[in-house]
């Protein structure tokens, strides 16, 4: 088995995970990063994304919104602005969230705030992805 | 003669059992206004405790991100500070105070120690020009009274606050500082201990003072990606909204706590008050009835005589 390091999500709701983990793989800015044990120290800005976290043989999928991860003495911290675990992810929500955001832009309301709209509808996109493939692949 | 007399000691006796009616019925009042002052308070004591258990809550979810994001920016600023202009110490000193106060009273003297605290900073630093920023009624209030000049005030944010309300105050701290109208920007506010502690802080929000990480690697080892410079100017502004948030959380919980002991000593001494009142008021009556049997007595005595 992999050796383990310490690995934290901590979001402005809730500390989401905290626990000693084999690998985690999250969506920088500049691509997508694994990160194993004895990594060097990592500064880096994450975009709209899933985060995987293995411990072992067991997967774990979170869905994020971007935020900022950092690896330091060994140990790994993910700040996110928003994420979920895949598992929980609300479909439901996330499909109202989509239509609503669609509606926003076909309707070309004047006052309608179109980089608010456009940001909610890719969240929305990215939530319902994760939590179909994030179901699949977690267990 | 006789009927002369008991005429007298009847219209005395009468005079004096309306004194005594009089002082009865005032303690009766006085009873059942302190009781329902008593019920208001105790109704006061339990929307704060129910208030703060939500304040509570929310600070405690706010708080580990508050703490890891000032973690990482200290990792990045140790280095790469020179690079955002958040980090710049400038050799003025011209402070901005921002006072943070609640928007309503009834609270003991969490807003007093508040307001006493900033005295004695803004006294200790009167070599340089100060602004002063309020949030919160109280605080408003209080300062415009002293005819002290406000640079921009925040009232009514703590019924519904919202992470906004923390943008919107940082937001007009960064212009300040940037706009070198202050070269510093220190917060007064109540820290959350526990419901019935709190502690008065006195907190630099600008220029950020980074913490310095232990760490066993130099800095020189550390990649960013993208670059430092890049990944600062989304941290540091994020970071001050995010403190700021923190802040106005610490300041309701622990305005909640504050209102909810005060509330709590306010039925104490009520029910306290109407103990003594009741005693006060069954010795009355006693005294009344014993100087009534006595008049009757004596009255009668007088006319038999």
């Amino acid at each position: 088995m992999d050796k383990l390091f310490k690995f934290k999500i901590v979001t402005p709701q809730a500390v989401l995970l905290s626990d000693e983990v084999s690998r985690v793989q999250a969506p920088g800015v500049t691509g997508s990063f694994g990160v194993m044990a004895h990594h060097i120290p990592y500064l880096t800005a994450l975009t709209l994304g899933s985060i995987t976290v293995e411990t072992g043989k067991k997967r774990k999928v979170f869905a994020t919104s971007g935020g900022f991860a950092e690896v330091i003495n060994g140990s790994m911290t993910i700040l996110a602005e928003s994420a979920e675990d895949a598992s929980q992810i609300d479909i439901k929500r996330a499909e109202k969230a989509r239509d609503r955001a669609i509606r926003r832009l076909r309707g070309n309301e004047p006052g309608t705030d179109i980089h608010r709209a456009r940001a909610a509808l890719v969240r929305a996109l990215n939530r319902l992805e994760i939590a179909a493939t994030g179901r699949v692949f977690s267990g | 003669m006789k009927s002369v007399l008991a005429l007298h000691v009847k219209n005395l006796s009468k005079l004096l059992w309306y004194n005594v009616m009089a002082t009865l019925r005032e303690i009766k009042q006085r009873i059942s206004s302190v009781r329902s002052t008593g019920q208001i308070t105790r109704a006061m004591k339990m929307v704060a405790a129910a208030k703060l258990r939500k304040a509570q809550n929310r600070l405690i979810a706010a708080r580990p991100y508050a703490h890891e994001l000032n973690n990482v920016l200290g990792h990045v600023a140790a280095t790469h500070g020179e690079k955002h202009p958040f980090f710049f110490e400038r050799s003025g000193n011209r402070v901005c105070y921002v006072i943070v106060t609640s928007d309503r009273g009834l609270c003991g003297s969490f807003n007093a120690n508040v307001l006493r605290r900033a005295k004695t900073e803004r006294e200790q630093s009167s070599n340089g020009k100060n602004f002063l920023v309020t949030v919160g009624k109280k605080g408003y209030d209080q300062i415009k009274r002293q005819e002290l000049p406000v640079l921009s005030h925040y009232i009514d944010v703590f019924d519904h606050l919202e992470f906004k309300n923390a943008q919107n105050i940082a937001a007009t701290l960064i212009r300040g500082f940037l706009s070198k109208k202050f070269d510093k920007v220190q917060v007064i506010y109540q820290e959350f201990k526990s419901p019935v502690q709190q502690k008065i802080m006195v907190e630099q929000l600008l220029p950020i003072v980074p913490v310095l990480p232990e760490t066993e690697y130099t800095f020189s080892d550390f990649v960013y990606d993208p670059k430092s410079k890049a990944i600062l100017k989304r941290l540091a502004p994020m970071h001050l909204n995010f403190q700021m948030w923190r802040i106005l959380l610490e300041s309701s919980a622990s305005e909640h706590g504050a209102r909810m002991t005060a509330m709590e000593t306010a039925t104490d001494n009520a029910e306290e008050m109407i103990r003594t009142l009741v005693l006060y008021y069954n010795q009355a009556r006693q005294a009344a009835i014993t100087k009534e049997l006595n008049e009757i007595v004596s009255g009668a005595e007088a006319l038999r005589g």
